[in-house]
């Protein structure tokens, strides 16, 4: 079997055993899980509305991805997608209620470049301190998650006195009626069409820039990259901060698109460690980044339907997502199992 | 309140936050040690929490007042178990540790919804545990003026069983052979399987011990903090744990220390507005404090932090 194969064969396979063993665990706790299943699909293309729904779940998870994604293919971590996600979160709904009297051509971009641009910081901070003091991404970007999460329940106590802030103006939203209309009044809007063309940009740098050449130099080899005469620490900045742009954006679609206004929160919102599994099932390229978003947002979404329609309690769906990255994570024993049928079917 | 009113009452509820923290880091210095990186903390504390109280709210009649100790046995057991699906993945299956660890933190707090609301019809959140663990003054030492009403005065078991375990953690890793071959196996594992040491056997241990602390830490926290068991109860300690285990150099008295200082903070901030001056701060500095000092730690301003050598790297025989 060709490595290509291999490689596309086991997030399938992943998949797969990731729902199998979802429906042991639904029988042995007493569950039916042909019902479940059944609730799970019609939870995602029930209806004209779910599947506007879907979809719009389906968008932060692409952003979320491709950060993951993105910080991978350069050799680096990004654990802190979530924290990033939620100052991107703040900084869109402070720019969308505060910022007043501008047009929405200037007033929506705007409140995007400041999500943007506030993920991008929070994770400019790991960056350096990759590069500068060469602390591990990971531990650092932990730890930024829940300092992003307590400054952000603060500012929205400052900003309102409440326990959450108010709507952004109609200037700053991504809100559209007609793509509401269409789907029976979902929630859709249009950082779906966003998220797409940051799916489009993520390859475009990746393939068709020098910059992107040496990012992925640098996660290839850092001492060959070295030598070649590129700076590692300026590659690993970038890639953290780039990287924190499409975590900041996955924060807009939620401020700007979905709820229109931030609460305070007592955890996370799991988009951002959802999106290891997005990055991870979809082998870190920006084509692989849709399908893991589709199928992760899709089951997301899908899940909300089981309780009602099944019974089950719909943390059988996080269930099988942590199962998957599981597989995933554990892709060489699959990879072995393959290879060795593989020869078995060549020998014959 | 004078001063000595308010240490009286930091001092003691800092501690009484530090316990689960203190069980959970020594979990996680031992995994680290051995060179297995325990990202999933958080998950097995989810875990041990969730069966602490469950096993508490359904066996309290059998084993009345010893029913929170006998809790945190089952919450031991299940912890270490619980971790083996790390420790199999880690090791045998090669697994990348930091996203298995994430696994097994979706996993951890998954399941435990899960069968929550398989139990509680629906709920999300259980029934307040209603055998708890007792407070006590230590005998002779409650009466010393000062140390007495600040350290010994209506305490925990478990805060004096997880002192116990940190020095017993120090003696362990510093003071045996199996400590000496835990820290070479996390240092440099092919050395130490040349001198017969066997990593993998090692590393299995070292992961079920700190799955193991780690459940304790859980099921500490819920049957003595929260009282019951939701989505929110762990909620970031294990990760704060973990912090605690870097700011105190991978060492266990260090992480033991580190704790301490973590459940300051957070007493601080849950309490902090009776008491003068602390009240003038913002309680949002109070509840980063931990997270901020552990990256400036990482960063070389409060002493070099230096991770074992080989940790997140899988041993693979005669790869050099």
């Amino acid at each position: 079997m060709s490595n290509r194969a291999i490689n596309i064969l086991v997030p399938i396979i992943s998949v797969i055993l990731g729902l199998i063993v979802g429906a042991i665990v639904m029988v042995v706790t007493g569950y039916d899980p042909i019902k479940g299943y059944t609730a799970l699909w019609n939870g995602i293309f029930g209806d004209i509305y779910t599947i506007g729904e879907t979809i719009r779940q389906i968008t932060p998870y692409i952003l979320a991805g491709l950060a993951v994604a993105f910080a991978f293919r350069t050799g680096l971590f990004n654990i802190g997608v979530e924290g990033q996600l939620i100052m991107g979160w703040a900084a869109a709904v402070y720019v969308g209620f505060a910022v007043e009297g501008l047009p929405k051509l200037i007033h929506l971009p705007l409140a995007l470049l400041a999500a943007a641009a506030a993920g991008a910081f929070w994770a400019f901070i790991a960056g350096y301190l990759k590069a500068r003091f060469s602390i591990h991404e990971v531990i650092v970007t932990i730890m930024l998650n829940y300092t992003a999460l307590h400054i952000a329940n603060a500012l929205i106590k400052s900003w309102s006195g409440k326990e959450r802030t108010e709507n952004i103006l109609p200037t700053a939203s991504l809100g559209s009626t007609w793509l509401e209309e269409i789907t029976e009044y979902s929630r859709l809007h249009w950082g779906i069409v966003i998220a797409i063309i940051m799916v489009f940009i993520m390859w475009f740098i990746l393939e068709r820039t020098t910059l992107g050449f040496e990012l992925k130099a640098v996660g290839f080899n850092k001492n060959a990259a070295e030598y070649a005469g590129m700076s590692v620490k300026k590659n690993i900045i970038l890639a953290m901060t780039i990287s924190g742009v499409f975590a900041g954006l996955a924060g807009a679609m939620e401020a700007l698109g979905t709820f229109g206004y931030m609460a305070i929160r007592s955890g996370f919102t799991g988009i951002g460690f959802d999106g290891i599994a997005v990055a991870l099932l979809g082998a870190n390229t920006p084509l692989g980044v849709v399908f893991g978003a589709s199928l992760f947002g899709a089951l997301k979404f899908g899940a909300t339907n089981m309780p009602n329609a099944a019974n089950i309690p719909l943390e059988i769906v996080s269930i099988i997502i942590a199962l998957i990255i599981f597989f995933v994570a554990s892709g060489y024993v699959i990879r072995i199992a393959l290879e060795k049928f593989g020869k078995k079917k060549e020998g014959n | 309140m004078s001063f000595l009113d308010v240490l009286y009452f930091i001092v003691p509820s800092a501690i009484f936050y530090a316990a689960p923290l203190i069980f959970a880091a020594i979990g996680g210095v031992f995994s680290e040690r051995s060179g297995v990186v325990n990202i999933g903390i958080e998950g097995i504390m989810v875990i041990g929490a969730f069966v602490g109280i469950i096993f508490n709210l359904f066996t309290f009649e059998t084993f009345g007042s010893f029913t929170p100790w006998v809790a945190l046995l089952a919450a031991m057991i299940i912890g270490a178990l619980f971790s083996l699906l790390l420790a199999v993945a880690a090791i045998a299956f090669r697994a990348d540790q930091t996203v298995t660890g994430v696994a097994i933190n979706l996993l951890g707090i998954a399941v435990a919804l899960f069968l929550v609301k398989m139990i509680f019809e629906g709920r999300g959140q259980t029934d307040f545990i209603s055998e708890r663990f007792p407070r006590f003054d230590v005998p002779l030492l409650a009466d010393i003026p000062f140390l007495g009403p600040l350290l010994f005065h209506s305490i925990y078991g478990t805060s004096i069983l997880a002192f116990v375990v940190a020095f017993l953690a120090w003696f362990i890793i510093y003071k045996t052979p199996f400590g000496l071959r835990l820290r070479a196996v996390g240092e440099h594992p092919m050395a130490a399987d040349t001198m017969g040491v066997n990593v993998t056997k090692m590393r299995y241990i070292a992961v079920m011990i700190s799955g193991a602390l780690a459940g304790i830490g859980g099921a500490v926290y819920s049957q003595t903090i929260t009282n019951d068991f939701s989505h929110a109860t762990i909620n970031g300690q294990g990760f704060m744990a973990i912090a605690a285990m870097i700011f105190g150099k991978w060492h266990p008295i260090g992480a033991m220390g580190a704790a301490l200082f973590f459940g300051l903070a957070q007493a601080l901030s849950i309490a902090g507005s009776t008491i003068p001056y602390v009240k003038d701060i913002p309680p949002v500095f109070l509840t980063i404090l931990p997270y901020v000092l552990t990256i400036l730690a990482l960063a070389g301003f409060i002493g070099k932090a230096q991770a074992p050598k080989a940790v997140g790297q899988p041993y693979i025989k005669g790869k050099r």
